[in-house]
């Protein structure tokens, strides 16, 4: 792994409000190439508030969000979706109608070029180019070991599986950052450890296992993960951000923050 | 569902192909001479009920695109299908322009006013669409109704179709004037749902919120699949001007947009086969109905004058409610259930 820690997403005092209620207050941080950030602190401190601002779903009334050197603060959730970055959510956002596969094909959509005129004549341009992309998708199937459940309509799998396949459709975008909303949130120890492994893998890349998926030959090299689980977050987060009523309180490594008095405080109500 | 026995995918262009089978194959060009020898070895009035289902089936693609595939809800399809019907009334007869001219214009004049009326579907979904797609019905009506050009209340003639020399002046000319058509429709539509446009359509659908933030342009899909569903209609309302020969606005009313609705969900919401065995199903049972109520009529005097009349509105609310309730995937769903049990007899699973 390279060890340059460049500065990839930027946010800069965020600040969001609904109403009277003050979701973020004058947030900043920075995520970095090649590391995994986790973003931790008790329910509603705005953990997902800064996804959702980084998204593009919430426009933050203050401050800004650079990536790449290009501000995508209140842009169009579609076009920062085009730029890179892709999400999984908390409650699960599927398409619950399409299958696992064409759930992941309709992730490839920024990735395609085909208009609904080459679609509908379909034999020719359209149909080389389904292939090409169905490609990529049978690798992230292959990764994340879903092909029992290739062809089956999303809306009736079990829970821990359509979490995987969310994962996977956000792989299928090939995303330069990823960010997972509670990856894990009401899973057992086996399933979290499944994903925990599949975050691993996807961060450190695979190489030679799948050389023709950039995804997942080169890895993602930058993650921002949300997620209550403690014992999970100290295992692979490079760096952790703690947020408490919206504020940040705290930022560092896993053994910083385990001693860290401020966040003892946050999460057990006191200092210990 | 299972493909047929001892069918087995090697490849991708395999795995995505419809027609997978010689027997496939077979059935389709059987099913196509069987449509396209239809005149042939019927009469008059059942060629006139086939061309019916001919252009409602065009129609009710159109509306499967924008409602079953994209989910934004129109109760104003038979007001685009007058847009059509109009335009190419219009045109042909009014400018005197070929029918191929007015067949298109229909389609893009009926997308482009669909265009218009769906704008507010990218603020409110639902039943709120549903409202402002009803206002779509009653102003273009209305509008039709007090244009000079278009003949007001007292409608249009429009000139048989044309094209070239040849000139569809009979059912069963008209018949295959319609049937190519649909076909050509049957295939756009199902190949646009299978690729990344159909996609794009049913995650909107779906998730509206997961498919923007996936980097799908809400904005432009919406509107797209008004454009694309509308287009249809105004084929269609091109077609069925030609077939009829007169067209009036009385024609398109909102009872007209509401069966249209009944059709596709009866057929199966969402699905290819869907709005052709919708269609099929309420315009046969509209048809059964003019032969069945004097019957009934006559039968039992007792019953209140109008009684027979009323009867098919009735038995379509019954039948939609009786899918909603036994099988709210409708017919298609049905069949694809037929279709894996006979390939997995004699054995249960």
């Amino acid at each position: 792994m390279a060890t340059d820690k460049q500065v990839k997403l930027r946010i800069e005092n965020l600040s969001l409000s609904f109403g009277g209620v003050r979701a973020l207050i004058d947030v900043s941080l920075d995520v970095r190439d090649n590391e995994i950030l986790a973003i931790i602190g008790p329910n509603g401190a705005g953990k997902t508030c800064i996804l959702n601002c980084i998204s593009g779903f919430y426009k933050p009334q203050r401050g800004e969000i650079h990536y790449n050197g290009q501000t995508i603060t209140r842009m169009r959730p579609d076009k920062v979706a085009a730029l890179g970055l892709a999400r999984t959510f908390q409650n699960i956002e599927l398409y619950t109608g399409l299958t696992t596969q064409d759930n992941l094909m309709a992730a490839r959509h920024v990735l395609m070029k085909q208009n609904f005129l080459s679609g509908a004549l379909y034999f020719g341009w359209a149909h080389k180019e389904e292939i090409e992309h169905r490609k990529t998708v049978e690798d992230i199937i292959d990764f994340l070991e879903i092909e029992p459940i290739r062809k089956k309509v999303v809306g009736v799998l079990p829970y821990g599986m359509r979490k995987r396949v969310e994962l996977g459709r956000a792989l299928a975008l090939e995303p330069k950052v990823l960010l997972l909303d509670e990856p894990m949130a009401g899973m057992n120890l086996e399933e979290k450890e499944d994903i925990a492994r599949f975050i691993i893998d996807v961060f450190e890349g695979q190489g030679a296992t799948y050389p023709n998926t950039p995804v997942l030959r080169d890895g993602i090299t930058c993650i921002i993960l949300v997620e209550h689980d403690m014992g999970v977050v100290m295992d692979i987060a490079d760096r952790i951000i703690v947020l408490d009523f919206g504020r940040k309180i705290a930022e560092g490594t896993p053994a910083e923050i385990k001693s860290n008095p401020e966040v003892i405080k946050a999460y057990l109500g006191q200092a210990v | 569902m299972g493909l047929p026995c001892g069918t087995h995918n090697y490849t991708y262009d395999q795995d995505m192909a419809i027609m997978r089978t010689k027997t496939h194959w077979a059935l389709l060009v059987a099913l196509l001479v069987l449509l396209f020898t239809f005149p042939l070895y019927s009469g008059g009035y059942l060629l006139s009920v086939a061309n019916l289902i001919g252009i409602t089936v065009i129609a009710a693609i159109g509306l499967n695109i924008l409602l079953g595939y994209c989910g934004q809800l129109s109760i104003g399809h038979a007001g685009f299908i007058a847009v059509g019907a109009f335009t190419s009334a219009v045109l042909t007869n009014v400018l005197g322009l070929p029918f191929l001219v007015g067949l298109i214009a229909a389609g893009f004049m009926a997308g482009f006013i669909g265009l218009l009326f769906g704008i507010p579907s990218l603020k409110v979904k639902g039943f709120y669409l549903a409202i402002a797609t009803i206002a779509a019905q009653f102003i273009i009506i209305w509008v039709i109704n007090h244009l000079k050009i278009t003949g007001g209340f007292v409608g249009i003639a429009v000139p048989y179709a044309s094209i070239g020399g040849l000139v569809f002046d009979s059912e069963a000319s008209m018949f295959y004037l319609i049937m190519v058509i649909a076909v050509i429709c049957t295939f756009f539509a199902k190949n646009l749902a299978r690729t990344r446009v159909g996609r794009a359509f049913v995650a909107i659908r779906d998730n509206d919120l997961a498919a923007e933030v996936m980097g799908i342009n809400l904005f432009y899909y919406k509107l797209l699949a008004f454009f694309i569903g509308c287009f249809f209609a105004g084929i269609a309302g091109s077609l069925m001007a030609h077939w009829i020969g007169f067209m009036n606005a009385e024609q398109f009313s909102l009872m007209e947009s509401i069966l249209y609705i009944g059709m596709i969900i009866i057929g199966g919401l969402g699905t290819a086969l869907g709005p052709i065995l919708g269609v099929i199903f309420i315009r046969l049972m509209q048809q059964g109905m003019m032969f069945v109520a004097p019957t009934i009529e006559a039968a039992f005097p007792a019953l209140p004058a109008g009684f027979a009349t009323g009867l098919a509105p009735m038995l379509f609310g019954l039948i939609i409610i009786l899918f909603l309730i036994l099988e709210p995937r409708g017919i298609a769903h049905r069949w694809m259930l037929f279709k894996s049990a006979y390939r997995l007899w004699p054995f249960s699973y």
